[in-house]
């Protein structure tokens, strides 16, 4: 600090110290604190707030266990019917697939970045990550948008494979998966750059020797994977599981656009009680739900990955 | 190193893969021309310029983009600044308390937009300042700010603080020196960061949704469309966006490419 100021004078200091403090207060740990507070009151009339009936309760966290509906699960032969809060399922749902997208984003990219990396001539390499760039680039809203063409029930999918003699009738794509498929092809697709990207930069700073040297001393492919190539990339995996899952469970563009009658996701649930409901203080709690199960998600990924949070957030 | 088999397969799926990030932006952009009620290339009935037209026609549309560039703006005058100060400061800190304020500038990258709106929305709304696009300039500053922190910051690693030492000892004012040595350094990466804060805002759905109140921008009213129905007008303003993107991604890599180069050459001196 002392050295801050002597280097720019106290008005340069204290300039960046307040345009700094600004941003994390009063941008985000004030907001962030605030939500949380938010979280445990209730849902008022505004001639009632700040009066005998606004205490602190939990039950907006309590609404996730409200609200049961009989689901029937197949086991086996068997058909079981229970009664599940309908809120608890979705959030379950919208965890369980976005682990799901964030694995199968995994598997497509690890063998890209390690091509990128390793294998691909370097001459061939700048346009093919300029080319890389440019999906990246062009929004969220238009990756997701791309698929919702494809896979519409008469869509250029459909047609194609009608042509080809595969299918007759047309097939409603975003059906599958119990009315998840279009929601993780358009997952997969919008947000698997921001997995292969972080790999490919971990991957670029192994030095080929080590590979070849486990070549040399007889590994095999899985084994020179496994055993080199893969703790090597630990922070770039971590990293892109993270964002991978985080931007998955929070995406509100991708379960509208490629939704289906079965489909919901967690983010539609907290929309319902901001805009819906005008219950902002059950919003909060959901809202406050989310960000818990993203940051448990980076904790475990640290952990797992044995990599610190500088690491992860490059 | 002799081309293995395994390595003819692992680049045939590269290409693959390449064919399957692109192919959906092109048949995007290829509904765009097609003579057909729905969002689609397929039945092709024949070529238009249709679509351009009815999106030409859309009043809405020019509200969202004058609404789009002008919370794009507000976000990078604020960013900029504020990530650059914060890099700074985080630069000079060292041990402890190094880590925890980058965590706490980091902390709005991994945080769900949907959160980032709602705790901006609520903590405004209590100073009775009500939904609106400016409270969407401010839920988005909080993120984007922490993306030219980091870029600046890396720029920072470079940089010799010898030279600010220089200036001081032969009598250089500390504004002289901030103008005339630190900011020249870092120019390049406040650059870049101005427009990927600029390129982020402009995409950003999330955040924007929960605060925008009646206002909407270019990102939330086509996102907002398919309840009431898409009209291949949309895809008309996707290839637009993309053109400008690919434009945009070109430039922004030739100038990366040649800073790059630029400083290669002066390590090799």
């Amino acid at each position: 600090m002392s050295e801050l100021f002597r280097r720019y004078g106290s008005g340069l200091t204290y300039t960046a110290i307040a345009l700094t403090a600004f941003w994390l207060l009063v941008l985000v740990i004030f907001p962030y604190a605030g939500l949380f507070e938010q979280s445990f009151r209730p849902y008022l009339p505004v001639t009632e707030i700040n009066g005998p009936n606004d205490h602190y309760y939990i039950d907006n966290y309590l609404k996730l266990f409200s609200n049961s509906q009989d689901m029937t699960f197949g086991i086996g032969s068997l058909d079981v019917t229970i009664p599940i809060p309908i809120h608890l399922w979705v959030f379950f749902i919208t965890i369980v697939y976005s682990s799901l997208a964030t694995l199968i984003v995994f598997a497509i990219c690890y063998p890209i970045a390690y091509c990128l990396a390793k294998v691909l001539k370097p001459s061939l390499l700048p346009t093919y990550l300029l080319l890389l760039v440019i999906p990246l680039w062009v929004s969220e809203l238009m990756r997701s948008f791309s698929w919702y063409i494809i896979l519409s029930l008469k869509g250029p999918l459909t047609i194609v494979l009608q042509t080809l003699g595969i299918i007759t009738d047309p097939i409603h794509w975003t059906w599958g998966m119990n009315g998840y498929s279009g929601i993780m092809v358009g997952l997969v697709y919008t947000y698997i750059l921001f997995m292969l990207f972080p790999m490919y930069n971990a991957m670029t700073s192994l030095d080929s020797n080590q590979i070849e040297a486990a070549e040399d001393l007889g590994a095999g492919i899985f084994r020179k994977h496994w055993r080199v190539i893969l703790p090597h990339c630990k922070p770039g995996i971590a990293s892109g599981c993270v964002t991978v899952f985080m931007l998955s469970a929070s995406s509100l563009l991708v379960p509208n656009l490629l939704a289906s009658p079965k489909s919901r996701w967690f983010t539609e649930v907290i929309q319902q009680w901001m805009f819906e409901t005008h219950d902002w203080n059950a919003g909060a709690a959901y809202a406050f739900i989310l960000l818990f199960t993203c940051t448990l998600f980076v904790t475990v990924m640290m952990r797992v990955f044995k990599v610190g949070f500088a690491d992860i957030a490059k | 190193m002799a081309t293995k088999p395994t390595h003819a397969i692992l680049q045939t799926y590269a290409y693959a893969f390449l064919l399957y990030l692109l192919l959906p932006l092109v048949i995007m952009c290829g509904a765009a021309f097609n003579d057909s009620r729905f969002p689609t290339i397929l039945p092709w009935n024949g070529f238009t310029w249709r679509w351009f037209q009815e999106l030409y026609n859309d009043a809405t549309i020019w509200q969202a983009t004058l609404n789009t560039g002008m919370v794009a703006i507000a976000v990078v005058v604020l960013s900029v600044p504020i990530g650059t100060a914060g890099a700074i400061l985080v630069n000079s800190l060292k041990g402890r308390s190094r880590t925890l304020l980058y965590a706490t500038m980091i902390a709005p990258i991994l945080t769900p937009g949907a959160v980032i709106g709602i705790s901006t929305l609520l903590f405004w709304y209590k100073f009775n300042a009500p939904a609106g696009l400016q409270i969407s300039v401010l839920a988005q500053t909080s993120f984007i700010a922490a993306y030219v922190m980091l870029m600046v910051l890396a720029r920072l690693q470079s940089f010799d603080g010898a030279l600010e030492e220089a200036a001081l000892d032969l009598g250089a004012s500390h504004s002289q020196m901030l103008r005339r040595i630190l900011l020249p350094h870092l120019y390049p990466a406040i650059a870049a960061g101005a427009v990927l804060a600029f390129f982020q805002s402009v995409e950003n759905f999330n955040a924007t949704q929960f605060t925008r109140g009646a206002s909407t921008t270019l990102t939330v009213y086509v996102g907002s469309k398919v309840r009431t129905g898409i009209t291949p007008s949309i895809c008309a303003l996707a290839a637009i966006m993309i053109s400008i993107t690919i434009v945009g991604a070109i430039i922004y890599e030739v100038i990366r490419r040649n800073n790059l180069a630029k400083a290669e050459a002066l390590q090799a001196q």
